[in-house]
């Protein structure tokens, strides 16, 4: 192309330099693997010598006197078909729109990049998002836990056990309840189980009285976790060391700030071994032991209402 | 001395300060950074702003210093429930300066959130929250509820019997709010119950989501900061803030943006302004 209004392009004008040093590294890489000792030392010459070419060249402009620059300048030329258009008539001098199209080729463009944008967005975001927020939801539960034959548990005594909810998490899922054997309802054994976590914000309830730690037991349950029992004898019941809430070894509030009773689990007995199941929660117990009377309500959060009208506060539950 | 002639410069200076000008030009030349640092920086205050006005940057400053401090730690600490705590005693204990780094981003923490709370405090008491910088206020009511968030997930992070009880009392609090509580919690936990999943979830909020989105607001504070110009003291008599702040055309900027513009294709081809 022929330079216009005299500009001469600035940059150094293409070169074949390059490509020979480019071939000169090839030949050193081939020749390392095929004949280090011939080969690879001619790559390294021609690279050595392209190279050297290359910067000369690319370097050519700065050595010697620097030629002075002449100001690019741009005129503005007169096109033949129509004279400029006045900016203080703007709109009205624009050429009227050819009829019947509405649609602009711009605003196509404009929503099908917006358009294609949020798709591809979308795709991306999505999943993403949905890691982070779903399985929080999904596949919860609580798994039922063995704790070892009955016979650990003394008939009327109240019992610190410790087991894992998860044994494959370690530490982390280690959790309390304090279990009493009432001895036989009907034939059946029955048992109070309370969970140890408080009813107000979640921390672990202590007994109000001696815990014997002398006599700790432990017990193996399935697939080899320990199972710790402590005996303890919560005469004053149960409390909480983080705010004060107060229960009744039934696990009744009596003070404080919980909102309803300490929680409990559903248990059963399979071949004479002691076995915890859900945990659920409870508002008021009436009668003790095995001739107690349990409100029993959906497990909820502590804090959580289960009963009176702040029970609407709280409609839904995600899954457990 | 009045009508003594300037001195010329010597050839030797002259060569020194084309040398220091060369790559500044350079730099200019191909991005305008020096000119936009230099509007960033050298703008225009009121004369009686006063050392109240440079709570904002020290707040910032102890963020910044969190940030660093943050990263550095992450590069010792371990998310594991049954690693973090030996992570955190290693850190203090073993590593060398470990005691200092985690010392200034444990102690840092709070200085930004007391800093925070001074900037906000100064910024009510001066009426500095009021048109045309509402949304700046709020801005930087999120950007506090994103500092304390995390302090929450900060927390939790030493994993000792302090941090795992304080967490599962600051989740089952949000628990207890009405209708999404319980989701919330479970949000939080990432599940029904805490565990190592927790651990990992709130180290990852506490040093990439959340200060992603600090870092974010930040930057629209202080380009809010920049637009309006510093408000003057309720004591002066200055003009407050810059021109721009008080422009009559508010819809300047939505021209043809949601509704059509005078020059835009759009108005011509539906057939108005005929």
């Amino acid at each position: 192309m022929e330079p216009q209004h005299g500009d001469r392009p600035h940059l150094p004008g293409p070169s074949l330099y390059p490509i020979g040093f480019a071939a000169g590294v090839a030949c050193i890489l081939v020749g390392l693997i095929v004949n280090p000792r011939v080969i690879a030392p001619i790559g390294a010459v021609i690279a050595v010598v392209f190279g050297f070419l290359w910067a000369r060249d690319a370097t050519k402009e700065y050595r010697g006197v620097p030629e002075p620059i002449e100001p690019e300048r741009r005129e503005v030329r007169p096109t033949a078909e129509a004279a400029p258009v006045p900016a203080d008539r703007g709109e009205a001098a624009m050429p009227e729109p050819e009829p019947g199209e509405r649609f602009p080729r711009s605003r196509f463009l404009e929503a099908s990049t917006l358009g294609i944008g949020g798709l591809i967005g979308g795709l991306v975001t999505v999943p993403a998002i949905g890691l982070m927020v779903v399985p929080a939801y999904v596949k919860q539960g609580y798994p039922d836990v063995d704790l070892g034959p009955l016979e650990n548990f003394t008939e009327g005594k109240w019992f610190v056990t410790s087991f894992s909810m998860k044994p494959e998490e370690g530490e982390v899922a280690r959790r309390t309840a304090y279990i009493r054997n009432n001895g036989l309802l009907n034939g059946d054994p029955s048992f109070t189980i309370i969970s140890n976590r408080c009813a107000h914000l979640g921390c672990p309830v202590q007994p109000n009285g001696p815990v014997q730690d002398n006599q700790r037991k432990e017990v193996k349950g399935s697939s080899d976790q320990k199972i710790t029992l402590i005996p303890t004898i919560p005469a004053g019941g149960f409390g909480c060391p983080c705010h004060g809430g107060q229960y009744d070894p039934e696990g009744n509030r009596t003070a404080g700030p919980p909102v309803r009773a300490l929680d409990r689990y559903e248990y059963e007995v399979r071949n004479g071994r002691l076995i915890l199941g859900n945990p659920y929660s409870v508002t008021k117990v009436k009668g003790e032991g095995k001739n107690a009377r349990i409100h029993k309500y959906k497990l909820a959060g502590p804090g959580q209402h289960v009963d009176g009208w702040e029970q609407f506060l709280y409609p839904l539950q995600p899954p457990h | 001395m009045a009508t003594a002639v300037r001195r010329r410069k010597s050839a030797r200076r002259q060569r020194l300060e084309a040398a220091i000008n060369y790559p500044i030009d350079w730099l200019e030349e191909r991005s305008g950074l020096v000119g936009g640092i230099r509007y960033f920086l050298f703008r225009k205050v009121p004369s009686d702003t006063n050392w109240m006005h440079t709570l904002g940057s020290a707040t910032l400053t102890a963020f910044l210093v969190q940030t660093l401090t943050g990263v550095i730690l992450a590069m010792y600490y371990k998310p594991d429930p049954n690693s973090a705590y030996q992570s955190i005693q290693h850190i203090t204990n073993d590593i060398t300066l470990g005691w200092l780094v985690r010392g200034m981003h444990k102690w840092g923490a709070s200085v930004f959130i007391i800093l925070l709370f001074f900037h906000m405090a100064r910024v009510f008491l001066f009426g500095a929250y009021k048109y045309p910088r509402e949304l700046n206020w709020i801005v930087g009511v999120t950007l506090l509820v994103l500092g304390m968030l995390e302090g929450f997930t900060g927390y939790l992070l030493p994993w000792d019997q302090t941090a795992y009880w304080a967490t599962v009392v600051g989740i089952n609090l949000n628990g207890t709010a009405p209708f999404l509580g319980p989701f919330l919690a479970d949000f939080l936990r990432g599940g029904s119950e805490i565990g190592g999943d927790t651990l990992a979830r709130f180290y990852s909020m506490h040093m990439l989501l959340i200060p992603g989105l600090i870092f974010a607001l930040i930057g629209l504070h202080l380009y809010l900061v920049v637009r309006l110009g510093v408000s003057s003291p309720p004591w002066s008599h200055d003009a407050a803030g810059s021109d721009e702040a008080h422009r009559e055309a508010a819809t300047d900027g939505r021209s043809g943006l949601t509704q059509p513009s005078a020059r835009s294709g759009w108005r011509r081809n539906a057939g108005e302004g005929e």
